[in-house]
């Protein structure tokens, strides 16, 4: 049924190499999705499939409509007057973009990191604390541990256990943002929405990030959205490319960057716009 | 033009500004001059032990002190939460809303009018009907005073977060009440803090509407229903007098207000700058 959907999918998924990318159960399914903001049709009929427990990277040029479909996923488009999607993004057999189902639902279970660092204005420790509160009602102990374990996960504890209590907003940036991976995770979601989460951050702190993950889909779906190609190539199993609001191709990474079937996904690939 | 004429151009206009603004610094400093040369000599201990006395018997200003802590106190347990909460609505729901637009373009105006068009207002609804003057109705007039500063810097500084703040917050799945209180609200703490010392300042030396409302009191009262004493009317009356001590009362009570409003002013600085 896929095939119907998108060609290259069931053409790709022979070409090996990462196999195992397309063996996984499906986790977010996109049908027939529209999107726009106020009069401006910014997504056209997207048809869309995402693997579970696997790294979906979402490229194409500013403004293609991949930071869109990203905020269509956890609902955050609810929060401007304006915005709307029609179609279908199903999820467990439901569908999000319904308007009977609580957007808060859908972000718990469908977590997000964005571009810029976002520590809240309180300590380490409470920023964990702040959304796992939110859900559950832990005694202090099982709160310590839940905080010690995201930023383990986050690969982060080890620069943080001394200082808990203190600011998050006198951290670096790059440990800002594995605060707020951390922060996600805590919530225990299912799938995590990455929005070029590496963009605002130098080499070394993107690295780590990238290391951080090909841990994190042990455990969880990844989404992300990047601008930068080598790290589309790098981290995700699935890369999606889009452009003016379509899907042009989605293919394993391994395929996409070595042997893509459309011209414009290599066109773009390749550098010459974009 | 050649280069030497705009030389020239630039160099008066730089001599011109700078003489304006020592002009201006000049005239507040001789006002505070004046005012630490006169209340200082007259700020003893009565000031603060005694209440306000007939002329020649050593009284001090201590009704009129306590009379205003009361009355702004109760001003800003009114003021602030109704400021503070029609501030985030504005930010939070009301950017783009009818209610919001008409609400902001009132509090505009609140914020201009003229302090006694507030006392008159408060003297027709809370004195006249309810047969006097009293401490209630100073304190109230006060409180619709400060609103519509603390709703402006509410407002201002909530919008000075980041909306990546909130939508990270809500991306945990938090719902709107809790994203205000615990992040929004926490983001611009400084700001909102600052909003409302500089209220109380703008309270502290209002005269006009406690006139009509309050009307000041010579005696100890702290009873609210009331005529109540107050730092400006006392200084009103007292500067106005032909008694010498009576005059000296109000340069000290004058300088007590100033001090206080500069110590408010420094304390909202250091609120900003340790946010900062």
């Amino acid at each position: 049924m896929n095939s119907a959907v998108d060609p290259t999918f069931n053409i790709s998924s022979s070409v090996s190499a990462k196999p195992d990318a397309l063996q996984a159960p499906t986790k977010i399914k996109v049908e027939k999705l529209d999107f726009y903001y106020g009069q401006n049709h910014a997504l056209k009929n997207i048809n869309f499939e995402i693997p579970e427990k696997r790294v979906t990277a979402m490229i194409g040029p500013s403004g293609c409509g991949k930071s869109t479909l990203l905020r269509v996923f956890n609902r955050m488009y609810d929060l401007y007057p304006g915005q709307r999607a029609e179609g279908g993004v199903m999820f467990d057999g439901v569908n999000i973009v319904g308007k009977e189902l609580d957007p808060t639902v859908v972000r718990t279970r469908i977590g997000m990191v964005f571009q810029k660092p976002t520590p809240f204005p309180m300590s380490i420790y409470d920023n964990i604390a702040f959304g796992v509160r939110l859900h559950e009602n832990l005694n202090k102990a099982k709160m310590d541990e839940r905080v010690e374990s995201c930023l383990r996960k986050a690969a982060i504890w080890e620069e943080t256990k001394d200082r808990l209590h203190t600011s998050a907003l006198g951290m670096s940036g790059g440990q800002q943002q594995r605060l707020c991976i951390a922060r996600t995770i805590a919530v225990q979601p299912e799938v995590i929405l990455l929005d070029e989460p590496t963009s605002a951050l130098d080499p070394i702190s993107t690295s780590k990030i990238e290391d951080l993950i090909d841990e994190l889909k042990q455990d969880f779906t990844i989404v992300i959205v990047t601008h930068n190609m080598q790290q589309a190539a790098r981290c995700a199993d699935i890369t999606a490319f889009f452009y003016l609001g379509e899907l042009v191709e989605v293919a394993p990474s391994d395929v996409i960057f070595t042997n893509p079937k459309q011209i414009k996904t290599r066109d773009y690939i390749t550098g010459r716009f974009g | 033009m050649s280069l030497a004429i705009r030389r020239t151009k630039d160099h008066a206009v730089k001599v011109v500004s700078t003489a304006f603004a020592g002009i201006a610094l000049f005239l507040l400093a001789w006002i505070l001059f004046t005012l630490v040369m006169k209340g200082l000599p007259a700020l003893g201990l009565n000031v603060f032990t005694k209440i306000t006395l007939p002329p020649g018997h050593e009284g001090g200003l201590l009704n009129a002190i306590v009379g205003s802590l009361i009355q702004i106190g109760i001003a800003m347990v009114i003021g602030t939460p109704i400021g503070l909460l029609a501030g985030t609505f504005l930010a939070e729901n009301g950017k783009t809303t009818k209610v919001g637009h008409i609400a902001r373009f009132v509090n505009d105006i609140l914020l201009s009018a003229p302090s006694i068009l507030v006392g008159l207002f408060v003297y027709a609804f809370l004195v006249n009907p309810f047969g006097g003057f009293s401490g209630w109705a100073g304190a109230v007039a006060l409180a619709i005073l400060v609103i519509p500063v603390i709703v402006r810097t509410t407002e201002d500084m909530l919008n000075l977060v980041p909306i990546g703040l909130r939508e990270a917050a809500y991306a945990l799945g938090a719902p709107q009440w809790k994203v205000v209180m615990m992040v929004t609200w926490r983001a611009a703490r400084a700001g909102i803090m600052t909003g409302v010392l500089l209220s109380i300042a703008r309270a502290a030396g209002e005269t006009a509407p406690l006139l009509f409302t309050s009307l000041g009191n010579n005696s100890w009262s702290t009873d609210l229903s009331a005529p109540m004493a107050s730092l400006p009317i006392a200084i009103y009356q007292y500067a106005g007098s032909p008694f010498d001590d009576w005059v000296a009362l109000a340069w000290a009570g004058a300088l007590l207000i100033t001090v206080s409003v500069l110590l408010l002013n420094i304390v909202s600085r250091l609120f900003l700058a340790r946010a900062g």
